[in-house]
């Protein structure tokens, strides 16, 4: 008994519990759907889900520091409206325009840092504004979806590199190096621990001396670079750049850092789950596309249980727990 | 204040506390009024339709037809009556420290289910086309009703009993609910055809906008009850302390419980009058970014989102504000996407106005100018 308790309140559980979950739904599928259990199945939910993986990472930095980011969407979004008006109209080389939608997609990440940082404003709030900013700049700059005949571009979208008969696209690569990178920056570094620091308590960071501000802004900044990141990612999987592209991506990328067992109040998660809650996420879609009866609306459905099911197994645990996270009722607006 | 010792100017706060105290001159009662936390919405507003006045021809006419009373500004109150309905719950939401991102998935709910209800079917009777609802509308509209209830108490159950973060505990009621409205109506748009349910939406009373009335009796009710009974007082005492508010007495859990209930049961209602105004139910896109309007609208009204100080009216004036934005940019022939510029803009430059560290740094840096001119 007081080994399950102890096992409960593990900060390794509901990392596990996800693993275990996404073991479970992949085998639940390889019964049900014949061709569903290959390596190529697996290797696709990574080659479709590449460019959520890379914003799911900036977000998790995010929420692990108290705060959250709506705007990664439209980000996204505006990264690959700029990427093809630059490379379509002005015929700009392409490696010139993917460094100068990163560098865009950090600047804004890092003014709405410092705006929640140095003016106090709720990142919540500022974040959505940026939500609204970024997808209203996508149509001012065109209303129309712009295509990408870029050759490299091109070239990317179709290139497959195989690993064990099977294949996968660069951008899994990308996302992957990515991945290391943030679970490096994470566990690793004084950055990383300055960001767990601030998530847990804002205060005490401050009283430790650590760079509060800086890392705040930071965080944005990397959570905005991320999600121009995954937008490039994005313009090579779907060569078009679009205003409509990747609505809601943000609430996905919430609900997999949440499934993957990131505490929503900050300070204390795995970058690491967050490829499982990503892979989850894909599961859910590829399962619904094998079977082919059941309708898109059920990834909703899906979703929203299973982030039902996770708040409610973090909040039980934090509780049991008592320590960590257990914030009153109406601690935190956002 | 005579002595050598204050030789620092008078700060704004020691001015103010002066000017409440002692009986007030002219100007002091002036700057007083001026510092009315409905004083910026309300000149938001005026200046907006100010433009409005210079830039579209025929404003502020008003025109008499067919018992109806036609004119931009009618149009413009129609249109934010589900706003205003759901800012109005949001308010409180807000007040309460905590947040409803789901009223948009409520709106698409409630909106589905009072069109499957209704129905759309046309029998002929006699080669005359006949309009026929499936159950009574009075029923129809009792079940969305209370399906939007049951959002709130699932809302309100996940916040005050289980203790979720008020914008996750709304998320999966975003995420699922669209979903679920989808479900009802297999992804499909429901068209509804019975004409006694077109009245809500568009109807007219006394000449008026029959949902101005629904807007204005929800809003009459609220105020009521927060002026005239404790429930205002202790929404807001939550807001600012809930520890303490729980501690002095307080049923804190019961009354999140129930402000998320009249959030949801608000975003019914305005998922009633869209669908009604519509014609049909489009779980898709019913009430999409509604939430945010509405977050928008109350913080636009002078709503701390920091829970504690709210006000019902500032909700109402930014609502407004919001649809005669949108109503300005679209009479101008403006790109209606270009909305989402306007608005983000318009939150900033808010948020920045609510900042006190804003204010701290433009008074520097226009003090600093102010001398350099000495």
């Amino acid at each position: 008994m007081k080994i399950l308790r102890s096992s409960l309140a593990s900060p390794y559980f509901t990392s596990l519990a996800t693993v275990a979950l996404l073991v479970l739904m992949f085998g639940m599928g390889s019964f049900a759907y014949t061709g569903f259990f290959s390596l190529q199945v697996i290797l696709n939910l990574l080659i479709d889900n590449a460019f959520l993986l890379v914003i799911a990472i900036g977000m998790t930095f995010v929420i692990l520091s108290g705060g959250i980011d709506l705007s990664v969407g439209s980000v996204l979004a505006l990264t690959t409206m700029i990427s093809a008006y630059l490379l379509q109209s002005w015929h700009w080389p392409p490696l010139l325009v993917i460094a100068c939608v990163l560098l865009i997609g950090s600047c804004f990440g890092a003014l709405m840092g410092a705006l929640i940082h140095f003016f106090k404003l709720q990142a919540f709030i500022v974040t959505l504004a940026g939500m609204f900013l970024a997808r209203g700049l996508c149509y001012l700059i065109s209303i129309n979806s712009i295509t990408i005949d870029q050759p490299l571009y091109v070239e990317l979208s179709q290139a497959r590199l195989g690993i064990l008969g099977a294949f996968i696209s660069p951008s899994v690569v990308i996302a992957m190096l990515m991945l290391a990178l943030a679970i490096y920056l994470a566990h690793y570094t004084r950055f990383g621990r300055a960001v767990y620091a601030i998530g847990g308590n804002e205060q005490s960071a401050l009283l430790m001396g650590l760079p509060v501000g800086r890392t705040k802004v930071l965080v944005y900044a990397f959570s905005g670079f991320c999600a121009a990141l995954a937008g490039v990612l994005f313009s090579f999987y779907m060569l078009s750049g679009y205003g409509l592209h990747a609505q809601g991506t943000e609430l996905d990328a919430i609900a997999a850092v949440v499934i993957g067992g990131t505490l929503l109040s900050g300070g204390y998660g795995y970058v690491a789950g967050t490829l499982t809650g990503v892979l989850i996420l894909g599961v859910i879609q590829t399962l619904i596309a094998f079977d082919g009866s059941l309708s898109s609306w059920w990834t909703k459905i899906v979703i929203g249980a299973l982030l039902f099911i996770f708040c409610v197994a973090q909040r039980l645990m934090s509780m049991s727990a008592g320590g960590i996270g257990s914030a009153s009722p109406v601690s935190k607006a956002a | 204040m005579s002595t050598p010792m204050h030789t620092q100017p008078i700060s704004e706060a020691e001015l103010s506390s002066a000017a409440s105290n002692t009986p007030q001159p002219l100007p002091s009662r002036l700057s007083h009024t001026l510092r009315h936390p409905l004083i910026r919405p309300l000149a938001a507003l005026a200046l907006l339709l100010a433009i409005d006045f210079f830039v579209i021809p025929g404003f502020f006419r008003m025109e008499w037809k067919d018992g109806h009373l036609y004119g931009s500004l009618i149009d413009i109150v129609n249109r934010a009556a589900p706003l205003i309905l759901t800012a109005l719950g949001m308010t409180l939401v807000i007040a309460t420290r905590g947040i409803d991102i789901s009223v948009g998935a409520v709106v698409a709910i409630s909106g589905t289910v009072i069109a499957l209800l209704i129905g759309g079917n046309v029998e002929m009777h006699n080669g005359v086309p006949q309009y026929v609802s499936q159950i009574p509308m009075g029923w129809a509209i009792a079940a969305a009703m209370g399906a939007a209830i049951l959002c709130g108490a699932w809302n309100g159950f996940l916040v005050a009993t289980l203790g979720l973060q008020p914008i996750i505990a709304t998320l999966i009621l975003m995420v699922g609910g669209r979903g679920l409205a989808q479900l009802l109506t297999d992804g499909q748009i429901i068209t509804v055809y019975y004409k006694p349910f077109f009245y809500l939406g568009s109807g007219y009373l006394f000449g008026l906008p029959f949902s101005l009335f629904i807007a204005i009796g929800v809003f009459l009710i609220v105020a009521l009850l927060m002026r005239k009974t404790a429930l205002g007082l202790f929404i807001q005492a939550v807001g600012i302390n809930p520890v303490a508010a729980r501690l002095a007495g307080i049923r804190t859990a019961a009354l999140i419980f129930f402000v998320y209930i009249f959030c949801s049961a608000c975003a019914g209602v305005a998922g009633l009058l869209i669908s009604s105004n519509i014609k049909s139910a489009d779980a898709n896109n019913a009430g999409l970014l509604l939430e945010l309007d509405a977050i928008l609208a109350v913080t636009l009204g002078g709503t701390s989102l920091a829970g504690g100080k709210f006000s019902l009216v500032g909700s109402v004036i930014g609502a407004l504000i919001i649809q005669t934005l949108t109503y300005t940019i679209y009479s101008m022939g403006v790109p209606p996407e270009v909305n989402m510029v306007v608005k983000s803009i318009v939150v900033f430059a808010v948020c920045l106005s609510q900042s006190p560290e804003f204010r701290h740094l433009w008074k520097r840096l226009f003090g600093a100018s102010a001398q350099e001119k000495q």
